[in-house]
């Protein structure tokens, strides 16, 4: 059905993407598709390419070869800074938060106002700020945390308070490299709870190993091996591929 | 949720002032000891001597911007150091070097080191310089100009850290060798020397030792003013954030270079500042001031001071000079022990130098000493720069009640918001 | 520039320059090996190498007045006792400095090279005060002056060719160590993933002070070689060290090769170029355009892209 709808109707759409560390092509040729409103699930064993592929759309990673295609924009001719104002927004796999300051400081370098040098200079902390901010922290559950330096967070509220930096972006796009690593499974579920609030007006791509969070979220599942997609669809059908669980269960 | 509303409301208010927790207070004692203070207690040659140690402060000042907070360790500030020094001199130069005094040379009216190097016409580079406005211009443009180039060719394409540091320190090599191998553009070793007037005004009486200190001081106030505004702007907390996390500040939609490269330009133009400074107080200007060693004391100026204090920084220069020349005068040999040591014992012992030593030991000495006389007096008076205009909050912390809330002073100088 | 020379004396001086560069080409190398290891393995500054370079060459002048003294008849041969000795002194020394410092600041690369300054600075007044202000070289054996002529116009300075042979036996030694021996495996593991390399039974902290023993120990043999050719003084060490690191860096820093490459591009482009503009004219463009080049192609000349 995919093949039919004009690119315009994806808000994503990634192309032929390759690219090679010396030769070693991390990523080969891969292709897929992300609807509007769609929540994807990355899937595939260690090494299978996932964080690049992430890499590579919101710009850490220049692609060698293909397209990465959002809202008709192309993505890999741009800095990363230019692909975040259009509406990327990415998590990292180990929570990337600045630990010398406050969790409020966190969230308002966040807002997405006064990104030139002159904007920082002369930004305000105004009731918009201020107020995005409070709403924001509620939604992360660290709202009686506001003034807490970040680095004494622990493990999960700092993947909240990543998940909260994103959200005050309110970018189209969320990327969200393995969001309950490391969590206890009460955090887990809260998470799961959070994202699917989250989610809901925007597109998604989560990288994830836990494969029962993955069926709580996932809308489609794309399987990666070696670099180049293995299956997709809904999970049901992704778990009963044969090659799937070859790759899974062979080693 | 009204707890937290009022937190939020206290955070609006601090970012409204500019110089939060008393920093007023570390302002106004500074301003006093180097405006009131020194000029009422030493000679017009000390004086004079701490003049010239306060304009190593610009450049120290503008250290704790680049590599305090936004982790750029630049070994080649005494180039932009030099570059604003060396227009200065250029300008009073040519005017000592009219063609009455310089008229026993085979070329009269130009430098007399030019004469010395058979060059018998003004390069076309020194033309301008015969006019102030444009010197003055020049003072700033100049090295800025020149910082930015270093500044984007290098943070486009993210060089950072040691590579930064290595390149800079490569650059005021290069520079130094230039200036000394060009003597007959330049003065060479020696510099640019033997400079009198400045339209007319003889520079090197005392009352106009007098006059320049007080124009240097006043510079270094304006210096410190905007390095603060930055400092507690989003900007400050942008380059803490960028110095740890700087690929989490790119996603979240910043350029990171051009903040460095700010930062670094605004570096660049204090340390000139400084350098004209140093030229017009000390009457002159040579390479011994750009190259690799005096550029890297420049950076202890500013680790002594605290890497993290503009403040600190100030103090970290005039200590660090004063002990120089004390040292030299004395002890000439030991001079290099005990700057050896200053280096490896600040790294080693006291990573945020005086302002650590001060926050960590004198300031809660205060604090308590404080909070005594005040149970001993029923009524305290008010600290000195303390004027409230709004009731305090009902409920106060004793960190709160102990730092003045500097209000007044601060819609003079935050700007209206965009 | 080249129309008042015949094609012959051209030649000539291409070769003449050419040779001073391979000169200068093994002094950088020397001290660059030496960085090399300490920076593009430790990831240290080490801005008083130049110092640990001085203090090898200050020993052979020592060594070689005590030669001239008591062993007038070994004096011949005094200059392989006095590498050594200058190898073990600045090792040495080296590994005091590692456990006294360095060891603490190994999460601080700025840090240490602001205490490494000082440390030179440190250094130097210590040459000054033992040694005096006064540059000082010492008395080369008869068999390494003079010079071997080539043709009639090129002559090749022994000392010259010595200092080579002994650059090349020096980088082929490191290059087997580092790559050949178990010990630079070890080495080499640290560098990449120190918990790793910890886990597996690795003594990392021994490592780092032998490695970094190591690099300051090369330095001395350095400054023994240099007394080969020219003279010491107490701030000698300060003159090179930027040269050097630009060297390290511009082969890339890691890579021994890229080293060496580097050295030889730097100092041939100099050294001929000395001979048509003036002294600092040469040095000027040549470092202008390594800085140039390092600013389009900051990771140095050989340096491998990798998946992070």
């Amino acid at each position: 059905m995919s093949d039919k709808n004009s690119v315009k109707d994806f808000v994503l759409s990634v192309e032929g993407l390759t690219v090679s560390f010396d030769g070693f092509k991390a990523v080969n040729d891969l292709s897929f598709y992300v609807e509007e409103g769609e929540i994807r699930v990355i899937i595939g064993p260690n090494g299978a390419g996932k964080t690049t592929v992430l890499d590579l759309i919101c710009g850490k990673t220049k692609s060698t070869e293909g397209s990465i295609k959002f809202r008709g924009k192309e993505l890999t001719k741009m800095t990363e800074h230019a692909i975040v104002h259009s509406g990327v927004g990415r998590k990292f796999q180990n929570p990337s938060i600045y630990e010398d300051l406050t969790v409020f400081e966190n969230l308002e370098l966040s807002f997405p106002r006064g990104r030139s040098v002159a904007g920082a200079l002369f930004f305000r902390r105004d009731k918009e700020v201020l107020e995005a901010v409070e709403e924001v922290a509620e939604t992360i559950f660290l709202h009686d945390q506001l003034h807490t330096t970040a680095g004494l967070l622990s493990h999960g509220q700092k993947q909240w308070l990543e998940i909260g930096m994103l959200l005050i972006q309110k970018p189209d796009l969320l990327m969200l490299d393995e969001p309950v690593a490391g969590m206890s499974v009460a955090e887990r579920k809260r998470t799961a709870e959070l994202l699917n609030r989250i989610t809901k007006g925007r597109s998604v791509i989560v990288i994830e190993h836990d494969m029962q969070f993955v069926e709580d979220i996932a809308h489609r599942v794309t399987v990666m091996h070696q670099g180049k997609t293995l299956s997709e669809g809904s999970m049901e059908r992704v778990k009963n591929d044969p090659k799937v669980i070859e790759v899974y269960l062979g080693h | 949720m009204s707890l937290n509303t009022r937190s939020l409301k206290t955070s609006m208010h601090s970012i409204k002032t500019v110089f939060p927790k008393g920093d007023l207070f570390y302002l106004a004692v500074l301003a006093l000891f180097l405006g009131v203070l020194l000029p009422m207690t030493l000679d017009i040659f000390r004086l004079n001597m701490v003049g010239k140690y306060l304009t190593y402060a610009f450049v120290a000042v503008g250290l704790v911007l680049c590599w305090g907070y936004g982790g750029i360790l630049s070994l080649g500030q005494g180039v932009f150091f030099g570059l604003g020094g060396y227009c200065m001199a250029m300008f009073l130069k040519l005017e000592s070097s009219d063609p009455e005094s310089t008229k026993i040379q085979s070329t009269p009216g130009i430098p007399d080191f030019m004469d010395w190097n058979q060059i018998t016409e003004l390069p076309w580079f020194w033309e301008p310089f015969y006019s102030l406005p444009f010197t003055i211009i020049a003072i700033i443009a100049v090295p800025t100009i020149f910082a930015y180039i270093i500044a984007v060719a290098m943070f486009k394409r993210r060089v950072g850290g040691v590579y930064f540091a290595i390149i800079t320190q490569a650059i005021a090599s290069i520079l130094t060798i230039l200036i000394i191998g060009q003597q007959g553009y330049t003065g060479g070793v020696n510099g640019i020397t033997d400079l009198r007037t400045l339209l007319g005004w003889d520079i090197r009486t005392d009352s106009a030792k007098y006059v320049l200190y007080y124009v240097n001081f006043v510079c270094l106030m304006a210096c410190l003013l905007i390095a603060q505004f930055v400092r507690k702007s989003k900007l400050g907390r942008l380059l803490v954030a960028m110095r740890g996390r700087e690929d989490r500040v790119r996603f979240s939609g910043y350029d990171v270079s051009s903040f460095k490269i700010f930062v670094f330009c605004l570096g660049a133009a204090f340390s000139a500042i400084g350098g004209a400074m140093f030229t017009l107080q000390v009457g002159f200007m040579s390479p011994s001031f750009v190259g690799i060693v005096p550029s890297i004391e420049m950076v202890i100026f500013c680790a002594v001071g605290g890497r993290l204090s503009i403040f600190g920084a100030v103090y970290g220069a005039l200590l660090v000079n004063w002990a120089k020349t004390t040292f030299s005068e004395s002890f000439p040999e030991l001079w290099l022990f005990a700057m050896g040591a200053l280096f490896i014992g600040v790294v080693m012992a006291f990573p945020s130098g005086l302002a650590g030593i001060y926050k960590s030991h004198v300031e809660p000495f205060i604090l308590r000493s404080w909070q005594k006389l005040k149970q001993a007096k029923p009524q305290p008076p008010e600290p000195p720069t303390s004027v409230p205009e709004k009731a305090p909050p009902p409920k106060t912390t004793p960190q709160n009640a102990a730092q003045p809330h500097p209000i007044v002073l601060t819609g003079s100088i935050s700007p209206v918001g965009k | 520039m080249f129309s008042d020379y015949t094609s012959a004396e051209l030649l000539s001086i291409f070769a003449m320059q050419g040779f001073a560069g391979l000169i200068l080409f093994s002094v950088f190398v020397l001290m660059a090996l030496g960085l090399a290891i300490i920076f593009g393995q430790m990831g240290v500054i080490n801005m008083a190498h130049g110092e640990f370079m001085i203090l090898g060459a200050y020993v052979t002048y020592l060594i070689s007045n005590l030669f001239a003294t008591y062993l007038p008849s070994l004096f011949g041969i005094y200059f392989f006792i006095a590498m050594i000795i200058s190898f073990v002194a600045a090792g040495a020394l080296g590994a005091l400095v590692e456990w006294s410092f360095i060891r603490f600041l190994y999460q601080r690369p700025l840090d240490t090279l602001l205490a490494t300054w000082g440390l030179s600075l440190i250094l130097q007044q210590v040459y000054r005060s033992v040694f005096g202000a006064r540059e000082v070289g010492v008395t080369l054996p008869d068999w390494l002056m003079g010079s071997i002529p080539l043709t009639e116009t090129i002559e090749l300075p022994i000392n010259g060719m010595f200092v080579m042979g002994l650059t090349l036996t020096i980088a082929v030694a490191v290059y087997l160590l580092m790559y050949k021996s178990r010990w630079g495996c070890q080495v080499r593991a640290v560098v990449q993933n120190r918990p790793m390399a910890a886990a597996v039974g690795i003594n990392t902290a021994r490592i780092d002070r032998i490695t970094f023993a190591l690099g300051c120990g090369i330095a001395g043999v350095a400054g023994s070689a240099f007394t080969m050719i020219g003279s010491t003084g107490p701030t000698a060490g300060q003159l090179y060290i930027v040269d050097t690191f630009l060297v390290v860096v511009f082969g890339g820093a890691a890579s021994l090769l890229g080293t060496i490459a580097s050295a030889f591009t730097i100092s041939q482009a100099q050294s001929t170029m000395e001979f048509f503009l003036s002294g600092s004219m040469a040095k000027v463009l040549t470092l202008l355009t390594v800085v140039i080049i390092l600013m389009i192609r900051p990771q140095g000349l050989f340096a491998m892209k990798v998946r992070k």
